[in-house]
């Protein structure tokens, strides 16, 4: 009985409810092709007339990725107060928004939307894990703005609101396989955490081996933050391997290690290339478990060039003597100077002008001189391997002779034609 | 007589003050992006509403409604990933297919192509798995902790299931870089405000159906079952039903509300359905007062707009703030802020009766409410009306 009353009361209401939610449709999908160019809606909000500019920095200061992210967040911060201190950029103030990715794909996509629709920034920069990325991306082509990225990454992707300054996986993984071709590495084992860019960087080892004739032995994956690597360590052992390629991330590399030390396995015997290990993550791992074992990046602290050190004398002096400086950290100052770069000669912080500007745009960055390539967004690095030292920074071992031409999706290789089809 | 007829009539404005705040109000003042962040807010309220059946009616503490939510939001997902690939694509492939997969869409994403089936899997499919989870253990008496633990336990599979299967449901990525729905242009910012109001649709209709189910006879077992499930059994009837069909609504509750969430957020991912955002929808209910009507969707979105406005502010203190949220409302104040006009009325009459120093319940709580002025504020009228 009572039920009944009440119902009676609730139906129009929603009844009510329902017609107005369906009188605020808009636009309708009709004709495919004209769909892809709808104008977006982002109508840019950016406020030029002041003597400031606003730009966002979107990097996780909380939650299982902070520890790496934090340390981009610092670089940038810097490349902020030298450009202000320089004189800004077309004559104004950088403004830093900053906001928090948590970690959390999700929330890097609502935070990005953030940076571009409420605080109106001229461009954003940051972003590490590819699903932060993957996040992001749909965001800042909807919105079409700009988002800079300074993280090496699987490749396979190219947007043109987005510009990548950390190495795709022919300025990274490439090189580094030829490096252990050329010692003589015949037999590798992969060892990864279970995310996109593992696996795809172990798709593009396992073509490249079997084009090159090296014979992979094993190829293992663990969930992320996993600590239990026994098993796998002694699969390693008995495979025999040459080398291990190493595309483990964040805590999983200590157990790894240490791991991987317990049962004899030493840099001498069967040599670790990682690639998500740098400065930064060394103390961590503990110097112990990983001095001499080898790294893959375009840059690393102990670089002997004018520009590297004056970055690494300015980050110590802002951030503290003990501090070190990262690949991620110098691709992330240098993404900030770039942009700067991309303005000043289109002259503007129209989205579109400073995409058309973008090629050919240099920096004498700490890694060297890079060059942005205007086909994919990419720019030019040096990919270089490293060495553990027993300060625990890396020392180069070898370097590719010239910065190397972006490929993200490996057009220029005939063995890779089957991977990004 | 006269306060069942005014406790209806206050329902009824309540009710339509809601609606006025929530379609007319916030569409008119709030920018477009707010917009879309408040309807987030209301899938996770939409979430807060079963669990408040769930929880706070039922005292099953379900620690796994992600699962639920994840259902929903990932066929939804798939659907619009279908569909956006057929519209745009023209190869009916998702893109993160053939980056990562074999190229081909599995079987059993198929039958989502289809927008009718899509939507009745969003309601059936999570339906159907807490009534067969649901009969599972209720029938066999599982109940307080081995229940919540078990709740938690599927809620981490889950994520470590979709994580696994980059190819098929794009791992760790998720699914996102939704550009359609159901024909309709995700850019066009009057398709997000109908977005906005279909969630505060779905959000009133299920406040209402809440309401009905807790005033119906079938609420009041509920509510026994939650406090002597034994009597309730010796009276005749089986528990274990009560709490499957509860347990059914409050996951057809939280798979819509995942269905909604993914064209209003853009993206799903394994981080969204976990053991952690799992926790975060019992935070609010928490907060906001789990046996009440209102309580779970009020605290859900304050809990939810102060992570948004404080987290970046202060990223890591945010989590603690809100563990100590937590703590101080379980431990000192169970019925959650919905409880504060009766604890302050009770502490009045303390006051006047005999003037001891402050009772160390009171004080405590009264920290975090200070600290939380807004959303205390936001609650309270809501309060007062009921």
């Amino acid at each position: 009985m009572k039920v009944s009353v009440h119902k009676r009361a609730f139906l129009p209401l929603a009844a009510a409810a329902v017609a107005t939610a369906l009188a605020g449709c808009g636009s309708q999908i009709a004709d495919p092709a004209s769909a892809g160019s709808t104008a977006s809606t982002g109508t840019s909000c950016v406020d030029t007339s002041g003597d400031s500019i606003k730009v966002g920095f979107i990097n996780s200061l909380s939650g299982t990725m902070a520890i790496s992210e934090s340390t981009v967040f610092d670089s940038l911060t810097l490349a902020a107060e030298e450009i202000n201190a320089s004189g800004g950029v077309l004559g104004k103030q950088l403004q830093v928004v900053s906001e928090d990715g948590a970690s959390e794909p999700t929330k890097f996509a609502e935070r990005a939307g953030k940076l571009i629709q409420q605080d109106c920034t001229a461009a954003v920069f940051g972003g590490w894990t590819s699903s932060s990325r993957k996040a992001m991306l749909p965001v800042f082509e909807a919105n079409d703005a700009l988002l800079f990225y300074p993280v090496q990454y699987e490749g396979l992707e190219s947007s043109k609101n987005i510009f990548y300054t950390g190495a795709t996986t022919n300025q990274q993984i490439i090189p580094a396989l030829d490096y252990l071709a050329e010692q003589g590495t015949t037999s590798l084992f992969l060892v990864g955490s279970d995310y996109v860019f593992p696996r795809t960087a172990n798709k593009i080892i396992q073509a490249y081996a079997a084009a090159k004739g090296i014979e992979i032995l094993g190829e293992e994956y663990t969930p992320l933050g996993s600590t239990e690597f026994s098993t796998i360590v002694n699969k390693v052992r008995d495979s025999k391997a040459d080398a291990v390629f190493n595309t483990l991330n964040g805590d999983s590399n200590v157990a790894f290690f240490r791991q991987y030390k317990s049962v004899g396995l030493t840099a001498d015997t069967m040599p670790v290339v990682s690639v998500s290990i740098a400065e930064e993550e060394v103390p961590g791992v503990g110097l112990d478990n990983v001095e001499g074992q080898l790294t893959a990046w375009d840059y690393y602290q102990t670089l002997d060039t004018p520009a590297n050190k004056k970055f690494v004398a300015a980050f110590k002096a802002k951030f503290g003597a003990e501090r070190v400086t990262s690949d991620p950290m110098e691709a992330a100052y240098t993404s900030l100077f770039l942009w700067k770069a991309m303005v000043e000669k289109a002259g503007s912080f129209e989205v579109d002008q400073v995409q058309a500007a973008a090629d050919g745009v240099t920096f004498e960055a700490p890694e060297g001189l890079v060059t942005v390539n205007g086909e994919n967004n990419h720019i030019t690095k040096t990919p270089r391997l490293g060495k553990i030292n027993s300060e625990g920074l890396i020392d180069t071992v070898w370097s590719s002779p010239e910065a190397v031409e972006p490929d993200p999706f490996l057009a220029t290789y005939d063995w890779a034609k089957d991977l990004a089809k | 007589m006269m306060g069942l007829l005014r406790g209806r009539l206050g329902t009824a404005a309540g009710f339509t003050l809601g609606a006025l705040l929530l379609l007319g109000v916030a569409p008119a003042v709030l920018p477009v992006f707010s917009l879309g962040l408040l309807g987030k807010f209301l899938c996770f309220a939409i979430v807060a509403v079963g669990i408040g059946l769930a929880w706070g009616r039922g005292g099953m503490l379900t620690l796994g409604q992600g699962v639920f939510f994840g259902l929903g939001a990932y066929i939804m997902a798939m659907h619009m990933k279908l569909a956006d690939a057929s519209l745009f694509g023209g190869s009916g492939v998702p893109d993160f297919m053939s980056l990562y997969g074999s190229g081909e869409v599995p079987g059993w994403w198929e039958p989502f192509r289809s927008p009718v089936v899509t939507l009745l899997a969003v309601v059936l499919i999570p339906g159907l798995v807490a009534l067969v989870l649901g009969l599972a253990v209720f029938k066999r008496r599982v109940k307080g902790a081995y229940f919540a633990i078990l709740s938690q336990a599927l809620a981490a599979a889950f994520a470590v299931f979709l994580i696994g299967q980059q190819a098929t449901t794009g791992g760790s990525n998720g699914l996102s870089g939704f550009r359609s729905f159901f024909g309709f242009d995700l850019k066009d910012p009057n398709n997000k405000v109908m977005l906005y109001l279909i969630a505060a649709v779905v959000l009133l209709l299920s406040i209402a159906l809440a309401r009905q189910l807790m005033h119906s006879r079938f609420g009041e077992l509920l509510v026994a079952v939650r406090d002597q499930e034994e009597r309730v059994r010796f009276l005749g009837y089986d528990p274990a039903t009560i709490k499957t069909v509860t347990y059914v609504v409050a996951a057809v509750l939280a798979g819509i509300a995942g269905a909604l969430f993914v064209p209003l957020v853009g993206i799903i991912s394994p981080a969204d359905v976990g053991v952690i955002p799992s926790i975060a929808f019992l935070i609010g209910v928490a907060i906001g007062g789990r046996a009440t009507l209102l309580g779970p969707v009020l605290g859900a979105v304050s809990v939810a707009a102060a992570q948004s406005a404080l987290s970046s502010t202060f990223p890591s203190f945010w989590v603690y703030f809100q563990g100590l949220l937590f703590i101080l409302v379980i431990g000192f104040m169970p019925g959650g802020l919905a409880s504060l006009p009766s604890l302050i009325g009770r502490r009045g009459k303390f006051r006047t009766a005999a003037s001891t120093p402050a009772l160390p319940v009171a004080p405590a709580p009264a920290s975090p409410a200070a600290l939380l002025k807004p959303e205390e504020e936001a609650a309270m009228p809501e309060e007062a009306r009921r």
